[in-house]
């Protein structure tokens, strides 16, 4: 957020919390993060111990059960050092405004709490908010010949309020035409298991905004969470359309990279 | 109203398939959504002055108990009388027995959502008083028989075409009639009640403790011909519509005007100061004020729902969620819909019926951003998520499958090496159904999700073990 000092020391070394469902779904996602992290000369670990921040079970009203795997979490995290880069508004968002929630009765899993959400930065948060807002692009002159449209997700826009970063890199990629979609802050639908449990609601919201990014032409749809992307792709897919959905860390790995063929992984 | 929340789904379902309402719905963003945001961008400070907004509902609802009696204690002192309701029973029997002694045979209402919680219309033609609906939307869905289906604008789902047509039943006009000659037809009918009129019951958007006045924001006037013509006037409103000041009135009609429609100013904001004085011409020879609780107490008793009682009512949590526009108001099963609703609706009418309501939400916070006195509905919607699933047992209702499902998704998550063994295994047994990586139909509950988007298999190289590809010696923590 913007309280974080921009100036202090360049950090050397991140701790990545990849997400469950980059682990499991996309992980091309964890490897583009890794890839941009590194090539702007930050080490990344990635401490193994790491699975869900609890989210899906909280947001289901599973409190219990989400604040043993939150205590998972904060034990694997509270263990390491230095900033926790996450590729998702919204588990950042889970870790940063509801482990607050959950614990606030807890005085000694409060102060686990405040240590470890003082240490995590979403992925593009921290390029622009911590690394500081023209470090990319001095860096790594990005470039990517594409055309791109982008959804904004809200836990990202909302809960984090990381309102203008994904924008702002995008804007420094050259040769990237972004064509704005009509209500693009509009929900896709997803919403964890809300997408399962009101399946026709989620889809009439999901409808929307296919129909609303396939009017801009684009090629892709790029976002910021894996959930939404999930969501998305699995409706284009249905649809049979040749729009892709890409995640932002997914696109500034390619316009970043030195070797331009060896890229574009698909899952 | 009796309440219909557990018929959520069904409602949605209805909805969606109809098309003239999901055209209506449309407007709700285009119009009110879409004024709210340029009202709000042209008004300096508008961030600052929510959050005064905010931090005056918050005093109110703090010292509710103060505030009431000092309301009170000012109507009196005017010539007013006052009622505490507990329920809607006793704010009917209430209002019904003003009517009967005072011979009543028509009266006529003004907007009031607290008056659809009574159903106060139907109880009042059910002993034989006439009770029209004075406000154009109101009017509209009173004589389709249905109740408001959004809170400022009960008639948004109806199209001009089926108002026409139900205004050429009645009146024998033109069916092709415009808006404009529309409402002139309604005018017509209106007038003459409201001459004939000869008791009124209104709402309440503010009651102001210091001077006992209660204010109307209309924008039709029928709101100023219900409080100026009948005898006898009654308001009636929830206990939670107080602000101390008129100075903190001017704050609150800042907002949430800009709020509602997006005007800097409604057409007519009315403020009655009691009955008609001797020097005095118009207004009622009686005024009764009917404050009512039905379930509000509740909401007041929880501290993580208390805020739920700052709600202004002024509909901008609805034109912003993108699931209400979808489902419509009526699928939402009692008076107040959409995100606000999904907070208040179960609790005043009972969360076991109106489990689902918390849950029809993507929690993608648009409801919040737009509150004019920042509500955290998001927030309330997951508190009340608990308690469907872990609160008392008479709010427990989930089923043991998905307490079940939930168990085995904790012991996952426990330990990191279970973690990567539960996805190799769904990768191994999903594979033979997977098309390139994707599913196109599985079984209950995620049959949810394949209705209409295909799932991805997961990885059969987790980011995990391809990290460790990458760099066979890095590692940070361990296990």
């Amino acid at each position: 957020m913007t309280e974080q000092p921009v100036k202090t020391p360049r950090p050397e070394r991140v701790q990545l919390f990849v997400t469950c469902l980059v682990d499991q779904f996309r992980p091309e996602v964890g490897e583009s993060v890794v890839n941009v992290l590194e090539r702007l000369g930050i080490q990344v670990d990635f401490p193994e111990g790491q699975t869900c921040c609890g989210q899906p079970a909280f947001n289901s009203g599973f409190w219990n059960e989400a604040s043993d795997v939150a205590r998972h979490f904060l034990d694997v995290f509270d263990a390491t050092e230095g900033p926790i880069v996450v590729p998702s508004g919204s588990c950042g968002a889970m870790v940063r405004n509801f482990y607050g929630e959950m614990f606030e009765d807890d005085p000694a899993e409060m102060e686990r709490v405040r240590r470890v959400s003082e240490r995590i930065y979403e992925f593009t948060e921290f390029l622009v908010d911590v690394l500081g807002q023209d470090d990319l692009v001095t860096n790594l002159g990005p470039h990517l010949d594409e055309t791109a449209t982008y959804h904004q997700c809200c836990h990202l826009e909302r809960e984090l309020g990381v309102d203008h970063q994904p924008q702002q890199l995008l804007k420094q990629i050259e040769g990237l035409e972004m064509l704005p979609m009509n209500r693009p802050e509009v929900c896709c639908g997803f919403g964890g298991t809300f997408a399962v449990k009101f399946s026709d609601v989620s889809t009439a919201m999901l409808n929307e905004k296919l129909d609303n990014a396939a009017a801009t032409g684009a090629s892709m749809i790029v976002a910021g969470d894996t959930g939404c992307i999930m969501h998305m792709a699995g409706g284009l897919r249905r649809r049979g359309s040749d729009q892709q959905v890409r995640h932002i860390a997914e696109i500034l790995d390619e316009a970043t990279s030195l070797d331009k063929n060896n890229t574009g992984e698909q899952t | 109203m009796l309440p219909t929340t557990d018929r959520f789904k069904k409602g949605a379902k209805e909805t969606l398939a109809d098309p003239v309402i999901q055209m209506s719905m449309e407007a709700v963003y285009t119009g009110f959504h879409t004024n709210r945001q340029s009202a709000a961008a042209a008004t300096e400070g508008w961030d600052e002055q929510r959050d005064r907004g905010r931090a005056i509902k918050e005093h109110t609802i703090a010292n509710l108990d103060y505030y009431l009696e000092m309301l009170t204690d000012k109507i009196d002192e005017n010539g007013g009388n006052v009622f505490f309701a507990n329920d809607s029973a006793e704010a009917t029997e209430y209002i019904l027995n003003v009517a009967r002694a005072r011979d009543v045979k028509t009266v006529i209402k003004s907007k009031s959502m607290v008056s659809e919680e009574m159903s106060l219309a139907h109880e009042m033609e059910a002993v034989g008083i006439e009770a029209v609906e004075t406000d154009l939307g109101e009017y509209i869905i009173q004589l389709a028989g249905e109740t408001p289906y959004h809170i400022i604008a009960p008639a948004i789902h109806k199209s001009q075409d089926q108002v026409a047509e139900m205004f050429s039943e009645m009146t024998g006009t033109d069916p092709g009639q415009t808006p404009e000659e529309l409402t002139t037809t309604a005018r017509g009918m209106l007038r003459e009640t409201f001459q004939r009129a000869d008791m009124s019951v209104t709402g309440v958007n503010f009651a102001v403790a210091e001077s006992g006045s209660i204010v109307l924001v209309t924008n039709e006037g029928n709101g100023r011909m219900c409080t100026s013509i009948p005898r006898v006037h009654v308001a009636v409103m929830g206990m939670e519509k107080i602000v101390p000041s008129m100075q903190d009135l001017g704050m609150m009609l800042r907002i949430l005007i800009r709020s509602a429609t997006g005007q800097r100013i409604s057409s007519y904001v009315t403020m009655i100061n009691g009955p008609r004085r001797e020097e005095e011409e118009d207004g009622p020879e009686e005024f009764h004020l009917v404050i009512v609780d039905n379930g509000r107490m509740k909401l007041l008793a929880d501290p993580k729902l208390r805020e739920a009682l700052y709600c202004l009512r002024c509909g901008a949590c609805l034109n912003a969620c993108p699931v209400y526009r979808k489902v419509g108001g009526h699928s939402y099963g009692w008076v107040y819909p959409g995100p606000i609703g999904a907070v208040v609706s179960p609790v005043m009418s009972g969360l076991k019926q109106g489990k689902d309501l918390p849950f029809a939400s993507s929690l993608c916070g648009a409801c919040r951003e737009v509150c004019p006195v920042k509500i955290d509905i998001p927030n309330m919607l997951l508190h009340l998520r608990q308690q469907v699933v872990e609160g008392p047992p008479e709010d427990r209702s989930v089923g043991r499958i998905e307490r079940l499902g939930w168990k085995a998704w904790r012991f996952g998550n426990m330990k990191s090496s279970r973690f990567w063994a539960g996805g190799k295994l769904a990768n191994l047994l999903g594979r033979p159904f997977a098309r390139k990586g994707m599913f196109r139909r599985l079984p209950p509950p995620l049959s949810g999700w394949t209705r209409s988007r295909d799932l991805p298999i997961t990885a059969s190289s987790p980011f995990r073990d391809r990290f460790k590809k990458r760099r066979p010696n890095s590692s940070g923590g361990e296990e």
